[in-house]
Protein backbone atom coordinates (compact mmCIF):
# COMPACT_ATOMS: atom_id res chain seq x y z
CA UNK A 1 0.00 0.00 0.00
CA UNK A 2 3.19 2.17 -0.05
CA UNK A 3 1.02 3.58 3.06
CA UNK A 4 2.65 5.56 6.32
CA UNK A 5 2.39 4.27 9.87
CA UNK A 6 0.20 7.72 10.47
CA UNK A 7 -2.30 7.57 7.66
CA UNK A 8 -3.73 4.14 8.85
CA UNK A 9 -3.42 5.22 12.45
CA UNK A 10 -5.36 8.33 11.08
CA UNK A 11 -7.95 6.51 9.74
CA UNK A 12 -9.01 4.52 12.42
CA UNK A 13 -12.36 6.08 13.29
CA UNK A 14 -13.46 5.00 9.67
CA UNK A 15 -11.66 1.30 9.64
CA UNK A 16 -12.14 -0.06 12.80
CA UNK A 17 -15.66 1.70 14.06
CA UNK A 18 -17.12 2.37 10.31
CA UNK A 19 -17.29 5.81 11.44
CA UNK A 20 -18.59 8.78 8.89
CA UNK A 21 -20.31 12.39 8.90
CA UNK A 22 -23.93 12.77 9.17
CA UNK A 23 -25.05 16.88 8.28
CA UNK A 24 -27.19 18.28 10.54
CA UNK A 25 -28.61 20.63 7.73
CA UNK A 26 -29.70 18.36 4.79
CA UNK A 27 -29.62 14.58 7.07
CA UNK A 28 -27.14 12.71 4.72
CA UNK A 29 -25.45 10.47 6.13
CA UNK A 30 -21.35 9.82 4.61
CA UNK A 31 -18.76 7.83 4.53
CA UNK A 32 -15.89 7.79 4.42
CA UNK A 33 -15.70 11.22 6.46
CA UNK A 34 -16.19 14.55 5.08
CA UNK A 35 -14.96 18.26 6.15
CA UNK A 36 -17.34 19.96 3.75
CA UNK A 37 -21.15 18.34 2.98
CA UNK A 38 -21.13 18.20 -0.81
CA UNK A 39 -24.98 19.13 -0.76
CA UNK A 40 -25.23 22.42 1.59
CA UNK A 41 -20.95 23.18 1.52
CA UNK A 42 -20.83 26.25 4.21
CA UNK A 43 -24.26 25.53 5.47
CA UNK A 44 -23.71 22.12 6.28
CA UNK A 45 -23.46 21.06 9.92
CA UNK A 46 -20.79 17.56 10.01
CA UNK A 47 -21.23 15.75 12.81
CA UNK A 48 -19.34 12.44 13.46
CA UNK A 49 -21.67 9.39 13.20
CA UNK A 50 -21.21 5.49 13.41
CA UNK A 51 -22.55 4.06 10.11
CA UNK A 52 -24.85 1.19 10.20
CA UNK A 53 -23.70 -2.87 10.76
CA UNK A 54 -25.75 -4.33 8.19
CA UNK A 55 -26.87 -3.60 4.96
CA UNK A 56 -27.62 -5.44 1.83
CA UNK A 57 -25.40 -5.83 -1.43
CA UNK A 58 -26.25 -3.28 -5.07
CA UNK A 59 -23.35 -5.22 -7.14
CA UNK A 60 -20.90 -7.60 -6.63
CA UNK A 61 -18.06 -9.06 -8.95
CA UNK A 62 -15.86 -11.93 -8.40
CA UNK A 63 -11.95 -10.50 -8.69
CA UNK A 64 -9.78 -13.13 -10.04
CA UNK A 65 -7.32 -10.45 -11.34
CA UNK A 66 -5.68 -8.32 -8.50
CA UNK A 67 -3.33 -5.23 -8.26
CA UNK A 68 -0.41 -6.29 -6.32
CA UNK A 69 -1.41 -6.09 -2.78
CA UNK A 70 -3.69 -8.83 -2.90
CA UNK A 71 -2.11 -11.48 -5.26
CA UNK A 72 -1.99 -13.38 -2.63
CA UNK A 73 -5.76 -14.07 -1.87
CA UNK A 74 -7.10 -13.64 -5.50
CA UNK A 75 -9.93 -14.74 -6.33
CA UNK A 76 -12.31 -12.66 -3.82
CA UNK A 77 -15.92 -11.30 -3.60
CA UNK A 78 -16.33 -7.53 -3.53
CA UNK A 79 -19.56 -5.59 -3.44
CA UNK A 80 -20.97 -2.56 -3.15
CA UNK A 81 -23.53 -2.39 -0.08
CA UNK A 82 -26.24 -0.07 0.59
CA UNK A 83 -25.58 0.02 4.68
CA UNK A 84 -28.65 0.72 6.44
CA UNK A 85 -28.69 3.96 6.97
CA UNK A 86 -28.84 4.75 3.56
CA UNK A 87 -24.97 5.14 2.80
CA UNK A 88 -23.14 3.46 0.28
CA UNK A 89 -19.48 1.29 0.62
CA UNK A 90 -17.24 -0.51 -1.12
CA UNK A 91 -15.83 -3.71 0.25
CA UNK A 92 -14.54 -7.27 0.24
CA UNK A 93 -17.35 -9.88 1.20
CA UNK A 94 -15.60 -12.92 2.86
CA UNK A 95 -16.51 -15.90 4.82
CA UNK A 96 -19.40 -16.42 2.42
CA UNK A 97 -20.38 -18.94 -0.23
CA UNK A 98 -20.23 -18.19 -3.96
CA UNK A 99 -24.05 -18.45 -4.87
CA UNK A 100 -25.00 -16.11 -1.60
CA UNK A 101 -23.24 -13.21 -2.99
CA UNK A 102 -25.53 -11.99 -4.71
CA UNK A 103 -27.87 -8.60 -5.53
CA UNK A 104 -30.09 -8.30 -2.46
CA UNK A 105 -28.15 -10.22 0.40
CA UNK A 106 -28.22 -9.32 3.33
CA UNK A 107 -24.69 -8.76 4.64
CA UNK A 108 -23.36 -7.42 8.21
CA UNK A 109 -20.09 -5.71 9.19
CA UNK A 110 -16.94 -7.88 10.04
CA UNK A 111 -13.60 -6.88 11.17
CA UNK A 112 -10.24 -8.17 9.80
CA UNK A 113 -6.96 -7.64 8.56
CA UNK A 114 -6.60 -5.92 4.66
CA UNK A 115 -3.07 -6.05 4.16
CA UNK A 116 0.57 -6.03 5.50
CA UNK A 117 2.39 -5.98 2.17
CA UNK A 118 3.52 -2.19 3.74
CA UNK A 119 7.18 -3.48 5.46
CA UNK A 120 4.77 -5.23 7.76
CA UNK A 121 2.50 -2.30 8.96
CA UNK A 122 -0.58 -3.89 9.85
CA UNK A 123 -3.76 -2.83 8.42
CA UNK A 124 -7.36 -3.60 9.51
CA UNK A 125 -10.67 -2.63 8.31
CA UNK A 126 -14.09 -3.72 7.69
CA UNK A 127 -15.28 -6.25 5.76
CA UNK A 128 -18.39 -7.67 5.08
CA UNK A 129 -20.02 -11.16 5.06
CA UNK A 130 -23.40 -12.61 3.79
CA UNK A 131 -26.23 -12.92 6.51
CA UNK A 132 -27.45 -16.84 6.96
CA UNK B 1 -14.94 34.69 -29.81
CA UNK B 2 -11.84 33.19 -31.75
CA UNK B 3 -12.58 30.05 -32.95
CA UNK B 4 -10.23 26.74 -32.50
CA UNK B 5 -9.58 23.76 -35.16
CA UNK B 6 -7.20 21.07 -35.49
CA UNK B 7 -4.59 21.77 -38.64
CA UNK B 8 -2.48 18.13 -37.90
CA UNK B 9 -2.85 15.38 -35.95
CA UNK B 10 0.11 11.86 -35.20
CA UNK B 11 -0.18 9.27 -33.61
CA UNK B 12 2.30 6.11 -32.42
CA UNK B 13 1.31 2.57 -33.41
CA UNK B 14 -0.24 1.55 -30.17
CA UNK B 15 1.16 -2.07 -28.57
CA UNK B 16 3.67 -3.25 -26.68
CA UNK B 17 6.64 -0.92 -27.56
CA UNK B 18 9.20 -2.54 -25.83
CA UNK B 19 11.56 -0.83 -28.29
CA UNK B 20 10.78 2.81 -27.39
CA UNK B 21 10.39 4.35 -24.49
CA UNK B 22 8.36 7.74 -23.07
CA UNK B 23 10.01 9.97 -24.81
CA UNK B 24 10.35 8.67 -27.93
CA UNK B 25 6.69 7.84 -28.26
CA UNK B 26 6.23 11.80 -27.65
CA UNK B 27 8.27 12.61 -29.65
CA UNK B 28 7.57 10.64 -32.53
CA UNK B 29 3.20 11.21 -32.07
CA UNK B 30 4.34 15.13 -31.55
CA UNK B 31 6.75 14.87 -34.71
CA UNK B 32 4.32 13.33 -36.74
CA UNK B 33 1.41 16.06 -36.10
CA UNK B 34 3.35 19.14 -36.60
CA UNK B 35 4.86 17.40 -39.80
CA UNK B 36 0.97 17.28 -40.90
CA UNK B 37 0.15 20.71 -40.09
CA UNK B 38 3.00 21.93 -42.37
CA UNK B 39 3.83 24.52 -39.65
CA UNK B 40 7.53 25.03 -37.80
CA UNK B 41 8.60 25.24 -34.74
CA UNK B 42 8.75 28.45 -33.84
CA UNK B 43 5.02 29.04 -34.81
CA UNK B 44 4.45 27.29 -31.71
CA UNK B 45 3.03 29.05 -28.49
CA UNK B 46 3.07 26.33 -25.87
CA UNK B 47 2.58 22.21 -25.30
CA UNK B 48 0.06 20.43 -23.17
CA UNK B 49 0.01 16.79 -22.65
CA UNK B 50 -1.80 14.09 -21.04
CA UNK B 51 -0.28 11.70 -18.63
CA UNK B 52 -1.69 9.93 -16.24
CA UNK B 53 0.81 7.79 -14.07
CA UNK B 54 4.24 7.43 -15.47
CA UNK B 55 5.34 8.57 -11.66
CA UNK B 56 4.11 5.11 -10.82
CA UNK B 57 4.73 3.10 -14.28
CA UNK B 58 8.54 4.35 -15.24
CA UNK B 59 9.23 6.69 -12.00
CA UNK B 60 9.09 9.81 -14.01
CA UNK B 61 7.37 13.10 -13.11
CA UNK B 62 7.33 16.23 -14.43
CA UNK B 63 6.19 15.33 -18.19
CA UNK B 64 5.61 18.76 -19.27
CA UNK B 65 9.61 20.10 -19.40
CA UNK B 66 10.58 16.50 -20.70
CA UNK B 67 8.31 16.66 -23.59
CA UNK B 68 9.55 20.25 -24.74
CA UNK B 69 13.12 19.06 -24.02
CA UNK B 70 13.00 16.30 -26.44
CA UNK B 71 11.29 17.83 -29.29
CA UNK B 72 13.58 21.15 -28.96
CA UNK B 73 11.24 23.49 -28.21
CA UNK B 74 12.70 24.73 -25.17
CA UNK B 75 12.03 27.40 -24.24
CA UNK B 76 8.27 27.85 -24.58
CA UNK B 77 5.91 26.98 -21.90
CA UNK B 78 4.82 22.56 -21.39
CA UNK B 79 2.36 21.79 -19.35
CA UNK B 80 1.25 18.07 -18.25
CA UNK B 81 -2.51 17.76 -17.59
CA UNK B 82 -3.45 14.60 -15.51
CA UNK B 83 -6.96 13.95 -15.09
CA UNK B 84 -6.30 9.29 -15.13
CA UNK B 85 -7.87 8.23 -17.75
CA UNK B 86 -9.04 11.51 -19.32
CA UNK B 87 -5.76 13.10 -19.03
CA UNK B 88 -5.58 13.44 -22.65
CA UNK B 89 -8.97 14.99 -23.04
CA UNK B 90 -8.23 17.80 -20.49
CA UNK B 91 -4.83 18.30 -21.97
CA UNK B 92 -7.11 18.83 -25.22
CA UNK B 93 -9.62 20.91 -23.55
CA UNK B 94 -6.70 23.04 -21.88
CA UNK B 95 -5.41 23.99 -25.00
CA UNK B 96 -8.18 24.62 -26.44
CA UNK B 97 -8.78 27.53 -23.68
CA UNK B 98 -5.48 28.76 -24.14
CA UNK B 99 -6.46 30.12 -27.74
CA UNK B 100 -10.08 30.72 -26.98
CA UNK B 101 -8.89 32.84 -24.42
CA UNK B 102 -6.62 34.79 -27.06
CA UNK B 103 -3.27 34.36 -25.47
CA UNK B 104 -2.01 31.86 -27.74
CA UNK B 105 -2.34 31.40 -31.44
CA UNK B 106 -0.94 28.12 -31.92
CA UNK B 107 -0.57 24.97 -29.53
CA UNK B 108 0.13 21.13 -29.44
CA UNK B 109 -1.65 18.85 -27.63
CA UNK B 110 -0.61 15.54 -26.44
CA UNK B 111 -0.49 12.89 -24.76
CA UNK B 112 1.05 9.76 -24.04
CA UNK B 113 1.69 6.29 -21.22
CA UNK B 114 4.38 3.90 -21.19
CA UNK B 115 2.70 0.85 -19.25
CA UNK B 116 4.69 -2.37 -20.52
CA UNK B 117 7.52 -2.17 -18.83
CA UNK B 118 6.02 -3.05 -15.29
CA UNK B 119 4.02 -6.41 -14.47
CA UNK B 120 0.17 -6.30 -14.77
CA UNK B 121 -0.33 -6.27 -10.56
CA UNK B 122 1.62 -3.09 -10.36
CA UNK B 123 -0.41 -1.59 -13.20
CA UNK B 124 -3.22 -2.57 -11.99
CA UNK B 125 -2.27 -0.74 -8.96
CA UNK B 126 -0.95 2.56 -10.48
CA UNK B 127 -4.74 2.89 -12.68
CA UNK B 128 -6.11 2.52 -9.46
CA UNK B 129 -5.15 5.89 -8.30
CA UNK B 130 -7.91 7.19 -10.41
CA UNK B 131 -10.31 5.83 -7.77
CA UNK B 132 -10.34 6.35 -3.76
CA UNK B 133 -7.24 4.95 -2.87
CA UNK B 134 -8.38 5.01 1.03
CA UNK B 135 -11.97 3.23 0.09
CA UNK B 136 -11.59 1.77 -3.02
CA UNK B 137 -7.62 0.72 -3.58
CA UNK B 138 -7.02 -0.06 -0.06
CA UNK B 139 -10.28 -2.58 -0.04
CA UNK B 140 -9.03 -4.65 -3.11
CA UNK B 141 -10.95 -2.41 -5.78
CA UNK B 142 -9.04 -2.61 -9.48
CA UNK B 143 -10.79 -0.53 -12.44
CA UNK B 144 -12.32 -4.53 -13.88
CA UNK B 145 -13.66 -4.76 -10.21
CA UNK B 146 -15.51 -1.21 -10.39
CA UNK B 147 -17.06 -1.72 -14.24
CA UNK B 148 -17.74 -5.01 -13.30
CA UNK B 149 -19.95 -3.54 -10.38
CA UNK B 150 -21.46 -1.22 -13.05
CA UNK B 151 -22.00 -3.78 -15.24
CA UNK B 152 -24.14 -6.78 -13.36
CA UNK B 153 -26.18 -3.84 -11.56
CA UNK B 154 -26.93 -2.57 -15.70
CA UNK B 155 -27.64 -6.09 -16.19
CA UNK B 156 -30.01 -6.77 -13.23
CA UNK B 157 -31.61 -3.18 -14.02
CA UNK B 158 -32.15 -3.00 -18.06
CA UNK B 159 -31.51 -7.10 -18.92
CA UNK B 160 -28.50 -5.76 -20.75
CA UNK B 161 -26.64 -9.22 -21.37
CA UNK B 162 -23.24 -10.58 -21.10
CA UNK B 163 -23.33 -11.61 -25.21
CA UNK B 164 -24.15 -7.77 -25.61
CA UNK B 165 -21.03 -6.24 -23.80
CA UNK B 166 -18.96 -9.21 -25.98
CA UNK B 167 -20.43 -7.73 -29.61
CA UNK B 168 -19.38 -4.58 -28.50
CA UNK B 169 -15.97 -5.65 -28.21
CA UNK B 170 -16.64 -7.67 -31.54
CA UNK B 171 -17.42 -4.82 -33.21
CA UNK B 172 -14.22 -2.48 -32.42
CA UNK B 173 -11.85 -5.77 -33.59
CA UNK B 174 -13.77 -5.18 -36.51
CA UNK B 175 -13.03 -1.57 -36.87
CA UNK B 176 -9.07 -2.13 -35.49
CA UNK B 177 -8.54 -4.33 -38.03
CA UNK B 178 -9.25 -1.70 -40.16
CA UNK B 179 -6.28 0.62 -38.59
CA UNK B 180 -2.89 0.01 -39.01
CA UNK B 181 -2.20 2.21 -35.95
CA UNK B 182 -4.18 -0.22 -33.68
CA UNK B 183 -2.84 -2.71 -31.12
CA UNK B 184 -4.74 -5.53 -32.14
CA UNK B 185 -5.52 -5.01 -35.82
CA UNK B 186 -7.53 -8.52 -36.24
CA UNK B 187 -11.30 -9.53 -35.61
CA UNK B 188 -12.27 -11.67 -33.10
CA UNK B 189 -15.52 -14.04 -32.39
CA UNK B 190 -18.04 -13.43 -29.86
CA UNK B 191 -17.09 -16.98 -28.79
CA UNK B 192 -13.77 -16.18 -27.99
CA UNK B 193 -15.06 -13.25 -25.59
CA UNK B 194 -17.64 -15.61 -24.19
CA UNK B 195 -14.82 -18.22 -23.16
CA UNK B 196 -12.03 -15.59 -22.57
CA UNK B 197 -11.10 -15.82 -18.78
CA UNK B 198 -12.89 -13.76 -16.03
CA UNK B 199 -10.89 -11.07 -14.86
CA UNK B 200 -14.04 -9.80 -12.45
CA UNK B 201 -16.89 -11.21 -12.91
CA UNK B 202 -19.17 -10.62 -15.48
CA UNK B 203 -16.03 -9.25 -17.47
CA UNK B 204 -13.89 -11.03 -19.28
CA UNK B 205 -10.72 -10.26 -20.88
CA UNK B 206 -12.13 -9.66 -24.19
CA UNK B 207 -14.20 -7.18 -22.66
CA UNK B 208 -11.09 -5.49 -21.20
CA UNK B 209 -9.02 -2.83 -22.86
CA UNK B 210 -5.33 -3.82 -22.76
CA UNK B 211 -2.55 -2.79 -21.36
CA UNK B 212 -0.42 -0.10 -24.09
CA UNK B 213 2.25 2.06 -24.53
CA UNK B 214 1.59 5.14 -27.42
CA UNK B 215 1.52 8.54 -27.84
CA UNK B 216 -1.00 10.79 -29.66
CA UNK B 217 -0.92 14.43 -30.77
CA UNK B 218 -3.41 17.20 -32.27
CA UNK B 219 -2.13 20.58 -33.38
CA UNK B 220 -4.42 23.53 -32.72
CA UNK B 221 -4.60 27.17 -34.01
CA UNK B 222 -7.62 29.69 -34.61
CA UNK B 223 -9.55 29.52 -37.70
CA UNK B 224 -8.48 32.59 -39.24
CA UNK B 225 -4.55 31.49 -39.13
CA UNK B 226 -5.67 28.01 -40.60
CA UNK B 227 -7.67 30.07 -43.67
CA UNK B 228 -4.17 32.21 -44.31
CA UNK B 229 -2.38 29.10 -44.33
CA UNK B 230 -5.08 27.82 -47.02
CA UNK B 231 -5.26 24.82 -45.15
CA UNK B 232 -7.80 21.95 -44.14
CA UNK B 233 -8.83 22.04 -40.92
CA UNK B 234 -11.47 20.19 -38.32
CA UNK B 235 -13.13 22.85 -36.37
CA UNK B 236 -13.74 21.90 -32.48
CA UNK B 237 -17.19 23.42 -31.77
CA UNK B 238 -17.92 22.06 -28.80
CA UNK B 239 -15.19 21.00 -25.56
CA UNK B 240 -16.74 20.65 -22.23
CA UNK B 241 -15.77 18.33 -18.68
CA UNK B 242 -17.43 17.41 -15.88
CA UNK B 243 -16.64 16.13 -12.57
CA UNK B 244 -18.38 13.78 -9.91
CA UNK B 245 -17.36 11.76 -7.24
CA UNK B 246 -14.09 10.14 -6.87
CA UNK B 247 -15.37 6.59 -5.69
CA UNK B 248 -18.39 4.54 -6.93
CA UNK B 249 -20.03 4.13 -3.88
CA UNK B 250 -20.72 8.27 -3.12
CA UNK B 251 -23.28 7.95 -6.39
CA UNK B 252 -26.76 8.41 -6.55
CA UNK B 253 -26.77 5.47 -9.59
CA UNK B 254 -23.89 3.61 -10.70
CA UNK B 255 -26.06 2.78 -14.29
CA UNK B 256 -25.52 6.07 -15.71
CA UNK B 257 -22.46 8.34 -15.83
CA UNK B 258 -23.23 11.01 -14.85
CA UNK B 259 -20.24 13.05 -15.33
CA UNK B 260 -20.76 12.08 -19.57
CA UNK B 261 -24.51 13.32 -19.04
CA UNK B 262 -23.24 16.78 -17.85
CA UNK B 263 -20.59 17.12 -20.04
CA UNK B 264 -22.12 15.98 -23.15
CA UNK B 265 -25.24 18.18 -22.37
CA UNK B 266 -22.51 21.31 -22.21
CA UNK B 267 -21.14 20.67 -24.89
CA UNK B 268 -24.24 20.00 -27.32
CA UNK B 269 -25.21 23.52 -26.41
CA UNK B 270 -21.94 24.99 -26.94
CA UNK B 271 -22.14 23.46 -30.42
CA UNK B 272 -25.93 24.24 -31.02
CA UNK B 273 -26.41 20.57 -32.19
CA UNK B 274 -28.62 17.41 -30.80
CA UNK B 275 -27.33 14.39 -30.05
CA UNK B 276 -29.27 12.72 -33.42
CA UNK B 277 -26.72 15.46 -35.45
CA UNK B 278 -23.37 13.73 -34.56
CA UNK B 279 -22.42 11.35 -37.07
CA UNK B 280 -19.79 9.09 -35.15
CA UNK B 281 -17.79 8.64 -32.00
CA UNK B 282 -15.13 8.11 -30.35
CA UNK B 283 -16.08 7.18 -26.77
CA UNK B 284 -14.35 5.67 -23.88
CA UNK B 285 -14.83 2.19 -24.14
CA UNK B 286 -12.25 1.21 -21.28
CA UNK B 287 -14.23 -1.90 -20.43
CA UNK B 288 -17.36 -3.00 -22.91
CA UNK B 289 -20.00 -2.10 -20.58
CA UNK B 290 -18.17 1.83 -20.28
CA UNK B 291 -19.05 1.88 -24.26
CA UNK B 292 -22.80 0.76 -23.87
CA UNK B 293 -23.04 3.54 -20.76
CA UNK B 294 -21.56 6.16 -22.74
CA UNK B 295 -24.38 5.34 -26.09
CA UNK B 296 -27.01 6.00 -23.60
CA UNK B 297 -25.24 8.70 -21.80
CA UNK B 298 -24.27 10.32 -24.50
CA UNK B 299 -28.03 11.08 -25.43
CA UNK B 300 -27.77 8.44 -28.49
CA UNK B 301 -30.16 6.08 -26.88
CA UNK B 302 -32.56 5.67 -23.62
CA UNK B 303 -31.30 4.05 -20.87
CA UNK B 304 -31.33 0.43 -21.17
CA UNK B 305 -31.21 0.09 -25.21
CA UNK B 306 -27.79 0.15 -25.98
CA UNK B 307 -27.17 -2.89 -25.43
CA UNK B 308 -30.17 -3.85 -28.10
CA UNK B 309 -28.56 -1.07 -30.40
CA UNK B 310 -24.99 -3.28 -30.52
CA UNK B 311 -26.86 -6.64 -30.89
CA UNK B 312 -28.80 -4.80 -33.99
CA UNK B 313 -25.13 -3.71 -35.81
CA UNK B 314 -26.65 -0.17 -35.38
CA UNK B 315 -22.84 1.18 -34.38
CA UNK B 316 -21.11 -0.74 -36.53
CA UNK B 317 -18.86 1.43 -39.66
CA UNK B 318 -21.93 0.90 -42.01
CA UNK B 319 -24.31 1.34 -39.13
CA UNK B 320 -26.78 4.66 -38.50
CA UNK B 321 -24.38 5.82 -36.10
CA UNK B 322 -20.83 4.30 -36.21
CA UNK B 323 -19.31 3.91 -32.91
CA UNK B 324 -15.25 3.67 -32.43
CA UNK B 325 -14.35 3.75 -35.61
CA UNK B 326 -10.53 3.44 -35.04
CA UNK B 327 -10.99 0.20 -32.77
CA UNK B 328 -11.88 2.15 -29.74
CA UNK B 329 -9.95 1.51 -26.49
CA UNK B 330 -10.36 -2.45 -26.98
CA UNK B 331 -8.75 -3.04 -30.45
CA UNK B 332 -6.56 0.15 -30.97
CA UNK B 333 -4.97 0.24 -27.56
CA UNK B 334 -5.57 1.95 -24.21
CA UNK B 335 -1.77 3.87 -23.06
CA UNK B 336 -4.42 6.36 -20.68
CA UNK B 337 -2.59 9.55 -21.29
CA UNK B 338 -2.85 9.37 -24.86
CA UNK B 339 -6.58 8.13 -25.61
CA UNK B 340 -8.00 11.64 -25.11
CA UNK B 341 -6.15 12.58 -28.07
CA UNK B 342 -5.52 9.64 -30.04
CA UNK B 343 -9.94 10.05 -29.69
CA UNK B 344 -9.41 14.27 -31.46
CA UNK B 345 -6.88 12.16 -33.55
CA UNK B 346 -9.77 9.72 -35.51
CA UNK B 347 -12.20 12.62 -35.62
CA UNK B 348 -9.65 14.75 -37.31
CA UNK B 349 -9.19 11.70 -39.88
CA UNK B 350 -12.73 10.88 -40.24
CA UNK B 351 -13.67 14.36 -40.95
CA UNK B 352 -10.55 15.31 -43.67
CA UNK B 353 -11.08 12.37 -45.54
CA UNK B 354 -8.04 10.27 -44.30
CA UNK B 355 -9.07 7.49 -42.51
CA UNK B 356 -8.23 4.82 -44.58
CA UNK B 357 -9.68 1.44 -44.95
CA UNK B 358 -12.38 2.54 -42.31
CA UNK B 359 -12.87 5.79 -43.75
CA UNK B 360 -16.69 6.34 -42.87
CA UNK B 361 -18.94 7.92 -45.94
CA UNK B 362 -18.78 11.40 -45.47
CA UNK B 363 -19.42 12.47 -41.91
CA UNK B 364 -19.96 16.21 -41.10
CA UNK B 365 -20.27 15.91 -36.73
CA UNK B 366 -17.78 13.88 -34.90
CA UNK B 367 -17.26 13.25 -31.12
CA UNK B 368 -15.30 12.25 -28.60
CA UNK B 369 -16.01 11.02 -25.17
CA UNK B 370 -13.31 10.57 -22.80
CA UNK B 371 -13.66 9.49 -19.06
CA UNK B 372 -11.19 9.27 -16.05
CA UNK B 373 -11.68 6.94 -13.40
CA UNK B 374 -15.36 5.35 -12.73
CA UNK B 375 -16.16 8.39 -14.06
CA UNK B 376 -14.79 11.12 -11.88
CA UNK B 377 -13.69 13.18 -15.04
CA UNK B 378 -15.35 13.33 -18.53
CA UNK B 379 -14.64 15.41 -21.53
CA UNK B 380 -16.16 15.50 -24.58
CA UNK B 381 -15.41 17.86 -27.45
CA UNK B 382 -17.76 17.80 -30.96
CA UNK B 383 -15.85 18.24 -34.32
CA UNK B 384 -17.29 19.79 -37.27
CA UNK B 385 -15.93 19.27 -40.63
CA UNK B 386 -14.53 22.68 -42.71
CA UNK B 387 -17.04 24.02 -44.77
Amino acid sequence: MNEAIPLNWRKYPERYRLEGTHCENCGEDFYPKRKICPNCRRKGKLKDKKMAREGEIISYSKVKASHKDFQDETPYHVALIKLDNDVKIFSQVIDSEDEDVEIGARVKKVFRKVNDKDGGVIAYSHKFKVKK
Amino acid sequence: MREVVIIGAGQTKFGERWEKNLKDLMAEAGTKAVMDAEITGEEIDALYTGCMASGRLIGQEHIGALVADQVGLNPIPSTRIEAACASGGTALKTAYLSIKSGEYDTVVAGGGEKMVDVLTGKVNYALGGAGDQETEVFNGATFAALYALMARKHMDKYGTTEEQLGKVAVKNHENGAKNPLAQYQREITLESVMNSTEISSPLKLFDCSPITDGAASVVLTTKEKAEEMDKEYVEIIGSAQASDTLSLANRKSITSVKATRKASQKAYKKAGIKPEDVDFAEVHDCFTIAEILAMEDLGFYEKGEAGKAVEKGETRLNGKLPINPSGGLKSKGHPVGATGIAQAVENYKQLTGKAGERQLKNPEIGLSHNVGGSGATAVVHIFRKMK
